[in-house]
Order: structure tokens, then C-alpha cells, then sequence
């Protein structure tokens, strides 16, 4: 059991997020969106949006530290481990209160706000279960930190930078405590849904406005809309 | 010097009458789907007025377009690339829906359904964006012919700049109608502020088009215009706006709000431009210097050297004569009679406008005087300060010398060509008085009053090697596109997501969907509908007739294989027809 939850499930999850986004970039291009709802509703929105989405990106960046940084890398630039784990509790009690906040702002306003609620999709929704309970596990593990003492970077973190080299521990994942397990699978399974929520967004960070010119010329190419047969994709069925 | 075509077009204010006709045909045409309700890429505004959406010109407030800084650089008013990525998640000026209006329909089927009663039933106004009953408190045309202007004018961002000099009253009042479309401008702010580099300027005609497949819905692009003319589709969640009709220019038809025009106030046409230039002139210290600035960007289509560079910079033979041709070249640069709308937000438009006469008209005619003299028009112009300084806010950043100049060339035309019209000697004075030959005066009536077809339109064709798939109703596209994804629905990904659709079909499809609904927004079982319009005649593909609860009736052998609930359809034959009529 543990051998599919913590080897099997994670290489399915990676192969339908990669696959899965470059099928969803070459045919659906137009349902790429951010599918913004701050039309209908701006005063929550504007709390709780940036709370939500600042936070989540540094919740990123400290799963990058925690997981992608070996132990002994942090150790050898003189952080000791009580320091580290002093430094990754508080930014990622900070982070992951303002992203937990900001979440609640964004689901109580999508849930009540009937414009909202009217433009979510079912898959916005399970989308929307997943992502929270992931968030809430993730907070539940940090918040235990400060209790118990489970050294995830002996752990979790070995077995995540092995599922990348091939290299397979899952019975590391197997001494871990319960609420990391279950966050570990449904993070994974997060990503296998990936490419099929409006989630792609965050491929699309605008990075190369920095560097672009202002304004764009192009050429009227001919494969733009109303010139041609448009490309090959899914059809719907039903509505 | 680096020379660009540009497709532009010029209203003579003083033929509109505000019927709204370019805005109908436009929005039946464009935008009438689900997600663009509320969107009117043509609109017509009663000024003085709020506009749409409500107060769009004040940029204090909405931040849109460009500023000088005080080094003399440009840049976006809403804000640097960073400030733009640092506001991402929350867009801070994006006006809400109410701003527009919130659009609706009414509760029909009450009409007809309601049992018994004592009173008439009523069908109560239905918000398209929520489903919920609703009351009716604005319009994208609310204060249309100043409907409720008393309680509202004030408000207008350009009657506030005169607003020491004018207390809106009614008695003093005057009014004309400003039909708006998308800019085009050669410096779009909308294109500078889109993160995604989605809104980009055609190299060849200088359409600003947003590419729907690499836009991500960041909306900055909805705050960066200062026209409001870039719309938010609120359920494709992608930027949407005016296309200058680009699949009809390139064919050599005019837009469709031009085409159906009834004042035929609208004229189309090329200008060629230095493109080198368009920043340099977009950074002019002071706003009022923006127009002459901007008619400096212009190139003259008859110099040798600006044809020789065009030339080079692979521009058509056809195209050039077209600039030649071009009624806005005449109107801009010739007669000098066209003014670009609020040059100080530096974007460099390209719809002008010649302003209209009639305020001034119409004030003289209620004195009794004569309203078709010069000197009666010339003394009212001068006098008359407030409607002229309404116009000027538009069109020249407040600066009334241009605004004065072309009102007294229109009034000079029209009492030079009455004494021409009336068998009268002609009188070489007026147009001298205002700087024109008696020849010039009468082309420019030629083009302002009689305005014939060929002349107001002078659009040459997108160029003919690809001539088959420029067709405008593209053509490979036939009827087994029915079900496809220009017919709407919600998949998983939310509406709209899949391949586009090529536009003239989907908008076929959509129209089509809306009209024949029986719900009120996103309709189900659109997919199972017929779309008419793509109908050859041939055959009866299923879902043209209702489905047959009981009954035998001839199935036709040659329907789709279709296993929807629809799929018994006639034969196109009467037997058909009998098999619907049982369920009507």
C-alpha cells in the first residue's frame, strides 16, 4: 500500500501534470485564463486576493527550502537546525496564515457572492476542496512542528528528492506522521489535477513584461480567428 | 523615416442623430453572447454626459492612458511594469460591473404563463448577471438626450474643468451625440499595460487586436485604456474589444457600424504615419500641443519621398493610391476640419471627430436670426463660449483656437454653398475668410454634405493571395460545425475554453443561441439547436424539429447519426412539419 501511495502515485501525478498541461497549452490555449471574477465583486477580492496569492507564493518558495535544499547544504553555511526550524516555522506561519486567510476570504466571498458562485465551475469546486484541504494540512504540519519533533528534512524531503532520482524511500514517508502523509498524496494528487483547472494560471506569470517592448506589432498572420478552419481540439458533447 | 499604414476613421458629429443604430448592428454582430452583455464596442453618448462606463474621462481617477513625467519621458498613468505585476491578484482601477451597468432582461414568460388574475402580469427586469430580479438604475445610455441630465450632468468629468462658468440648467443647455468606437491609437496604452503582450498593433492596417489564445485575463489592459473601450468577458475571463470589423477592411467592406450608419457620418480611410516619430510626438510637454503634435506624425501621401519609403517599407501600390484617396487624409490634414478625442491622454487616436455646428446653430435659429449667415454664425461662435469649451475639453485638451477654426469652416461652408444652391452669386470671401479656395470649400461640402459611398469609404483590400480565406464568412467552415465549440456551454474548464471558433460562425452560432433560448443566461441544451442561418436548405439536420413524444413520422434516412434527444427529425417534408406541430 505504501509502495503505491508514496512511489507509484507520485510518478502518475507528475507524468499527468506534465502531459496533462502541454495537451491543455496545444488545444485549449483560449480556455488558458485566470477566468478573474473581480467584475462581479471587488471589495472582497481586494483583501483577500493579494492575502491569498503573496502568501502562496512564499509557502512556494519555503516548500523549495524544505524540500529541495538537503540538510546537510544548510548545515554547511553554519544554519543550525534549531535556527532553520525557528526560521521556517515563524515565514511559514506567517505565510501560510495570510494564504489560509485570504482563502477563506476568497471562498466565503465565491460561496455568497451570487455572480460569484454562478461562474464556478464543478471542477472550480473540487478544485477549490483539494487545494483547501492541502492548505490546511500543510498549516496543521507546521503548527505541529512547534509540538512534536518530526524532522521532515530527514524524511519527507529525502523521499521527495528521490521520486526526482529515481531514487525510492517510501518507507521514509511510511515513519512519517499521518497528517504529512496525507498532505504529501493529496499535494500530489493536486498536481495530477493540475492542468485541468483554472490552476494553469500560474504558468502564465507575465514574467517577460519586464523586458518586452510596450507596445507589440505583429503581422495579420494567417491562421488568426475568422481567417481559418480552427485547429484540431475536443468537441463538447451535451452541455 | 519609417512609414506605417493606418486604417482610421473620422465622425462628422453634426449628421448624428443619435439613433443608435451603429451600436444595435455592432453589438448583434459582436457581442451579443453570453459574458459580453453589458460590452458595447460602439456606443453612442449623449453629451453633455457621464458616458460609459459612468465618468470614464476622468483619469484622476480611473488612470488610464499615458503621462509626461517631468523629465519628458512617457509612461503608463496607472503605473510602471512593476507596479502592474506588484497589483496583479487585485486589479485597483478596474471599474466594477456597475460602472457599465448591470445588463438584464425581462422575466417574459410571465407574460404568458401567469394563471388568472386580477391584474396584468408583468415581466419584471432579470439581471443577466446574477439570475435575480432586479431594478433598473443605469444604462450604458442612461442619460441618453439628457435624460435625467439634472440630477446627473454635473457629474460629467469635462463639464467639471468649465464648471466655474457653467451652472447646468436647461434653459442654457445644449446637447450633442458622440458615437464611440475603439481608438486604434498608434500609441495604445491598452497594448502597453497588457502583462501578457496579448494586445498588439497589426503591422499592416494598425488594428489593435487582442489575441484571445495568449490573453490570460490580467484585466490591466481594461484600466490601461483611457477610453474604456477594452471590455472584460466575464465568462471566456479573456479582454475583448473593438476589431474595426477587421474580417470586413480586409475584404474592402466598411465596419458594420459605418456600413449601417444612417446619418452616414462615418468615414473610413488610410493615413499614413512615421512610426519613428509617434513617441517623440506622444511626449510633447503641454496636452494642448498633443493635436498638432499628433497631425505632425502624419505623412503626406502625395510626397515623392514618403511614397518612395513607403514603397520600400513594403507597402502596396494599391494601398498608397488608397492613401491618397483617403477621406481622412482630406479631413485631418487637408481641410483641417477633424480633431482627435482627448488627445491629453497621449495615445494617439485615430477616430476623430469633426465637431458639430448644430449647438451653435440651433441658438441662432432661436433668436430668429438668420442661422445660415456667416456673420450671425461667426458672432455666435465667439460668443457662445460654453459649447465651445465643452468641445474644446473633447477634442483639443481645452485649447478653443482649433475648435473655433473648424466651427467657423463648417458655418462658412454652409453659407458659401447656400448662396450656391440658391442661384446666387457665389461669394469668394467666405472661404478666403476662413483660409480656403472656393474650390476647396466646395470638395470639402462634396465630402461633408453629399458624402457618397465610394468617397466616405476608400478601404483597399487586405492583399488578394490569400483572398479565399479572408472571405468573411470563412468559408471551410460549414454546417458540421453545429455542436462544435463556438455553441457554447460550460465544460470543465468553464465557458468557452477549447479551440476558437472562427468569428463569423461563432457569431452566427451565438446570436443564434441567444435568440432561440427560452432561459434566461446560459442557456442549456444550446448544443442540440439548430443554427438556420448555416442551414443550406438541404435535408433536416436533427433538432430542427421538436422532439416527437408519440406519433410515428418519417425519420429521415439521411439525418446525422445523432444520438441526442432531438434525433428523430423529419424529412424536411411536410410529414416533418405535422410531427413538430403536435407539440406546439
Amino acid at each position: 500500500m505504501s509502495e503505491f501511495f508514496f512511489v507509484v502515485f507520485p510518478y502518475i501525478c507528475v507524468t499527468v501534470f506534465v502531459v496533462g498541461h502541454v495537451w491543455r497549452y496545444r488545444y485549449d490555449k483560449f480556455g488558458w485564463t485566470t477566468r478573474s471574477s473581480q467584475l462581479y465583486e471587488n471589495r472582497l477580492l481586494r483583501i483577500g486576493s493579494p492575502m491569498f496569492h503573496f502568501g502562496i507564493l512564499f509557502v512556494f518558495l519555503g516548500h523549495v527550502m524544505g524540500l529541495g535544499v538537503p540538510e546537510s547544504w544548510t548545515s554547511a553555511v553554519g544554519l543550525s537546525e534549531h535556527w532553520y526550524h525557528v526560521l521556517a516555522i515563524s515565514i511559514g506561519a506567517v505565510a501560510g496564515f495570510s494564504t489560509i486567510v485570504g482563502m477563506v476570504i476568497l471562498i466565503y466571498r465565491r460561496r455568497t457572492v451570487g455572480p460569484v458562485f454562478s461562474a464556478t465551475t464543478r471542477m472550480d469546486k473540487f478544485m477549490y476542496a483539494v487545494l483547501a484541504s492541502v492548505i490546511v494540512l500543510g498549516l496543521v504540519n507546521t503548527a505541529g512542528q512547534v509540538v512534536a519533533d518530526y524532522n521532515y528534512r530527514e524524511g519527507v524531503s529525502v523521499w521527495f528528492r528521490g521520486i526526482w532520482r529515481g531514487a525510492l524511500y517510501p518507507q521514509l514517508m511510511e515513519e512519517a506522521p499521518l497528517s504529512f502523509q496525507v498532505h504529501g498524496v493529496l499535494a500530489m494528487f493536486l498536481f495530477a489535477l493540475w492542468p485541468f483547472t483554472r490552476l494553469v494560471h500560474v504558468f502564465s506569470a507575465p514574467l517577460g513584461y519586464l523586458t518586452r517592448p510596450y507596445i507589440v506589432y505583429r503581422s495579420r498572420d494567417d491562421a488568426e480567428l475568422g481567417s481559418h478552419r480552427p485547429r484540431r481540439g475536443w468537441e463538447r458533447i451535451g452541455s | 523615416m519609417r512609414v506605417m499604414a493606418q486604417m482610421a476613421m473620422v465622425m462628422n458629429l453634426d449628421k448624428c442623430i443619435g439613433c443608435h443604430t451603429c451600436s444595435v448592428t455592432c453589438k448583434q454582430a459582436w457581442t451579443n453572447r453570453s459574458g459580453t452583455e453589458y460590452v458595447w464596442f460602439n456606443n453612442v453618448e449623449t453629451r453633455p454626459g457621464l458616458g460609459y462606463p459612468r465618468t470614464y474621462e476622468d483619469q484622476e481617477k480611473w488612470r488610464g492612458g499615458w503621462e509626461v513625467t517631468r523629465r519628458g519621458r512617457l509612461r503608463l498613468k496607472g503605473g510602471n511594469r512593476f507596479k502592474k505585476l506588484a497589483t496583479i491578484f487585485s486589479n485597483p482601477k478596474l471599474p466594477s460591473i456597475n460602472e457599465y451597468y448591470e445588463p438584464w432582461t425581462y422575466d417574459y414568460s410571465t407574460l404568458t404563463d401567469a394563471p388568472a388574475q386580477e391584474h396584468t402580469p408583468v415581466a419584471r427586469p432579470r439581471s443577466l448577471i446574477s439570475g435575480e430580479n432586479m431594478k433598473v438604475e443605469w444604462s450604458a445610455n442612461w442619460d441618453d438626450d439628457l435624460g435625467g441630465s439634472t440630477a446627473t450632468a454635473h457629474r460629467d468629468p469635462m463639464l467639471k474643468k468649465i464648471a466655474d462658468k457653467v451652472k447646468f440648467e436647461f434653459e442654457q443647455t445644449f446637447m450633442f451625440y458622440l458615437p464611440r468606437i475603439c481608438e486604434h491609437c498608434l500609441n495604445p496604452s491598452c497594448a502597453a499595460s497588457c502583462p501578457s503582450g496579448a494586445i498588439y498593433k497589426r503591422s499592416e492596417d494598425g488594428i489593435v487586436l487582442v489575441d484571445q489564445d495568449r490573453c490570460r485575463g490580467w484585466r490591466m489592459c481594461v484600466s490601461g485604456c483611457p477610453y474604456k473601450k477594452v471590455y472584460f468577458n466575464h465568462r471566456t475571463g479573456k479582454a475583448e474589444k473593438c476589431t474595426f470589423c477587421f474580417p470586413r477592411i480586409e475584404v474592402g467592406i466598411p465596419t458594420v457600424c459605418s456600413e449601417t450608419c444612417v446619418g452616414r457620418l462615418r468615414y473610413i480611410g488610410l493615413m499614413l504615419y512615421d512610426a519613428d516619430r509617434v513617441l517623440e510626438a506622444a511626449s510633447v510637454a503641454e496636452d494642448q500641443d498633443l493635436y498638432e503634435a499628433q497631425r505632425s506624425v502624419f505623412l503626406d501621401p502625395f510626397d515623392p519621398a514618403v511614397v518612395r519609403e513607403a514603397e520600400r517599407a513594403g507597402i502596396p501600390r494599391d494601398w498608397l493610391d488608397a492613401a491618397q484617396r483617403s477621406p481622412i487624409h482630406a479631413l485631418i490634414n487637408r481641410y483641417k476640419v477633424a480633431l482627435p478625442l482627448h488627445p491629453e491622454y497621449r495615445t494617439m487616436p485615430m477616430v476623430w471627430y469633426i465637431p458639430p455646428l448644430s449647438p451653435v446653430v440651433d441658438v441662432v435659429k432661436d433668436t430668429g436670426e438668420d442661422a445660415e449667415d456667416t456673420g450671425n454664425l461667426f458672432a455666435a461662435i465667439d460668443a457662445l463660449r460654453i459649447p465651445v469649451e465643452y468641445l474644446a475639453e473633447l477634442f483639443t485638451a481645452g485649447d478653443v483656437a482649433p475648435v473655433d477654426r473648424t466651427l467657423k469652416k463648417l458655418a462658412a461652408m454652409r453659407s458659401y454653398m447656400r448662396d450656391v444652391n440658391m442661384g446666387r452669386e457665389p461669394n469668394a470671401a467666405i472661404p478666403q475668410g476662413v483660409g480656403m479656395s472656393e474650390e476647396e470649400m466646395y470638395d470639402m461640402y462634396r465630402l461633408l454634405a453629399l458624402a457618397k459611398y465610394d468617397e466616405r469609404y476608400v478601404i483597399p483590400p487586405a492583399h488578394a493571395e490569400q483572398a479565399h480565406s479572408l472571405e468573411e464568412l470563412a468559408t471551410e467552415c460549414s454546417l458540421d460545425y453545429d455542436g462544435g465549440p463556438g455553441m457554447g456551454g460550460s465544460g470543465p474548464f468553464g465557458e468557452g475554453s477549447g479551440s476558437p471558433t472562427p468569428i463569423a460562425v461563432e457569431n452566427f452560432q451565438m446570436l443564434q443561441n441567444r435568440q432561440s433560448a427560452d432561459t434566461l443566461a446560459g442557456p442549456a441544451g444550446k448544443a442540440s439547436r439548430v443554427n438556420l442561418l448555416n442551414w443550406d436548405g438541404k435535408g433536416a439536420p436533427s433538432g430542427l424539429f421538436p422532439p416527437k413524444s408519440q406519433g410515428p413520422g418519417p425519420v429521415a434516412p439521411g439525418s446525422t447519426p445523432d444520438t441526442s434527444d432531438d434525433g428523430a427529425t423529419g424529412s424536411g417534408g411536410t410529414g416533418g412539419l405535422t410531427g413538430g406541430a403536435d407539440l406546439r
